[in-house]
């Protein structure tokens, strides 16, 4: 897929995030936005899965462990097929299998999730059956830097590099926010990058806005033979919204009608600047 | 009656000869490969264990990522740590996300007796009780554990079963039949009955036997399945017998007799009733058997509160 149409994918997956999340009036906006793009890339770039082959053994894993950014992996699994775009309408609504995390009730979701710490671990499982399968498919998880500081999660990032499961990443949404405050004041997880190390872990560090460089670095794992792979994405909290961007009462703010105007005209401009650009 | 072995071993055994014709058969260990006698296992079939660490977190959710490709994953741990520490792991991504993951309490009740409360599981009736999708099985001898594996082998739903580690008398005959959802029928008297779990089973028996001495005509159950719950026969022992007397190594809440008292209350139906358990205090410490002593888990004990009982 051209940089544009992947360009032009993450706005108009911004535009639908928003859409939904005002109609539900309940969302994790703020999250949603910032992991958005790295969704993307990995749909629609990197990893084999697809309506047609979700039960295949071979296929790809993609498990967010981030669950509360479900209206981003929502509008992807969308766009890909999984299910018509028209039942997130009923997004948190009552009897809906459309509610505010993954479930395996939607078509395309791998595992339920929602409480932190526990994508790893289950990635860890099925990246070892794969090795014990001589299986080629890659296992995928989205983390939140908040969420790191569940203990779960090194005990999958110990047991990940003892069996040398390469064909494991973890992508860390490093947007420097949680629902208190910067994760730095919460309870620091820095230095990320060496602390992964000390586990065995192979790191490599990316702008998580940055469609190539996102795209060049999932494709290049394993970054060392017999070493997981972690990946942390720099990315600000509500990316793609001037009022948004960095802002933490966007964690689960819902925009009023006025701001969703003013959401949709900024999210337009960027495409007409793609058009330009092209 | 034959003095078996520990269902702990029983356990292990089946496990081992399942796993010979079927590599789907993983077994998963928190460094308690020992504890689950399952060290043969692990020199004849090394490519069936994972092994990962003092982690019971990480072992359930390995377990499910495991589960999840289509392995026959059987999680083994204390059941202490088993249904404490990983209890989220066990309510979201076993039971929730629907992966069929054996979850093997070991040395489950006060098994650890005098290792203290850190190491006794007289909870994890309750807490799994309530959580949705999970089948629960308490052995009391090795033809129930036995059959227990081996029906969880091949359920393809998330299973809990825990047990002890104390050589087990062998309570029930080669036509005995295991059915998931179906209590056993060891005595069939009408006086009191004494419907039991895992391994307070059989000291419920040894009490009917000495009541039956007075005569007491005494019913015994086996209620290996806590989930799904054997209603009828509850219901029909009800009907049939002058009193219940419920016996578990779990906590007095949440257990084997409040489930029957709910169920016999919501039927209209009383009669003189009693739950023996763990009480809700600080833990006797001592063995197995000397706990069971203390709160009156025991034939001595068992027969006093059926004759008292009876007298109502």
């Amino acid at each position: 897929m051209s940089n544009l149409a992947i360009q032009k994918k993450s706005v108009a997956y911004r535009k639908k995030i928003l859409t939904y999340i005002k109609k539900a009036k309940a969302g994790h906006t703020g999250g949603s936005l910032s992991c958005i793009d790295i969704l993307n890339v990995l749909y629609n770039e990197v990893m084999n899965v697809s309506p047609d082959n979700f039960h295949d053994p071979d296929r790809d894993r993609y498990i967010q462990s981030k669950g509360h950014s479900v209206e981003a992996l929502f509008v992807v699994l969308a766009d890909k097929g999984f299910f018509p775009e028209s039942d997130l309408e009923t997004l948190c609504q009552y009897q809906s299998h459309y509610v505010g995390h993954p479930t395996r009730k939607v078509n395309g979701v791998e595992q339920n999730t929602g409480a932190l710490g526990h994508g790893l671990p289950i990635c860890a499982g099925v990246a070892l059956a794969g090795k014990m399968d001589k299986k080629d498919y890659k296992v995928y998880t989205l983390l939140g830097d908040g969420e790191l500081a569940e203990g779960s999660n090194w005990e999958a990032a110990m047991v990940a590099a003892h069996y040398k499961l390469d064909n494991l990443t973890a992508i860390v949404d490093r947007n420097t926010l949680q629902i208190t405050d910067r994760t730095r004041n919460v309870c620091n997880s820095e230095p990320l990058a060496e602390k992964f190390q000390a586990f065995g872990w192979a790191v490599k560090e990316v702008d998580g806005h940055n469609f190539g460089e996102l795209k060049d670095t999932f494709l290049s794992a394993p970054f060392e033979k017999g070493k997981p792979n972690l990946v942390i994405a720099n990315t600000t909290k509500g990316k793609g919204i001037s009022f948004m961007e960095d802002v933490l009462k966007w964690h689960h703010g819902v925009p009023s009608d006025e701001e969703f105007e003013q959401c949709m005209q900024e999210l337009e401009q960027f495409t007409n600047t793609f058009e330009t650009v092209q | 009656m034959n003095l078996g072995i520990p269902n702990l071993v029983a356990f292990a055994e089946t496990l081992e000869a399942l796993a010979e014709n079927d590599h789907k058969i993983v077994a998963v260990t928190s460094d308690s490969r020992g504890s689950g006698k399952l060290v043969a296992f692990v020199k004849k079939y090394p490519d069936q264990i994972v092994e990962v660490g003092i982690a019971e977190q990480n072992l359930v959710g390995m377990a499910t990522g495991l589960a999840s490709t289509g392995k026959k994953v059987f999680a083994v741990s204390p059941s202490c740590f088993l249904t404490a520490r990983s209890l989220e792991q066990i309510k979201n991504d076993v039971c929730y996300s629907d992966n069929p993951v054996n979850l093997i309490g070991i040395s489950a009740g006060v098994s650890y007796g005098a290792l203290g409360t850190t190491h006794h599981s007289l909870h994890d009736l309750a807490v799994l009780r309530a959580i949705n999708n999970l089948n629960i099985i308490v052995p009391a001898d090795n033809f129930e554990t036995r059959n227990a594996i081996k029906l969880a082998a091949n359920l393809e739903e998330p299973v809990f079963i825990r047990f002890g580690k104390r050589a087990m008398y062998d309570l029930h005959s080669e036509s005995s039949k295991f059915e998931l959802g179906k209590g056993i029928k060891i005595k069939n008297g009408k006086d009191v009955a004494f419907i039991a779990t895992g391994e307070t089973v059989y000291p419920a028996l040894q009490a009917a036997e000495l009541l039956e001495k007075e005569g007491i005509g005494c019913r015994v159950i086996s209620m290996h399945s806590i989930k799904p719950f054997d209603e009828v026969l509850l219901l029909e022992t009800a009907q049939n017998c002058g009193a219940i007397i419920t016996v578990e190594e779990h906590s007095v809440n949440g257990g084997l007799g409040e489930l029957c008292a709910g169920l016999l209350m919501q039927q209209g139906i009383a009669l003189p009733f009693k739950i023996v358990g763990i009480p809700d205090e600080y833990t006797a410490t001592g063995s197995q058997l000397e706990i069971f002593q203390h709160y009156g888990i025991s034939p001595e004990g068992l027969f006093k509160m059926g004759k008292e009982i009876v007298k109502k």
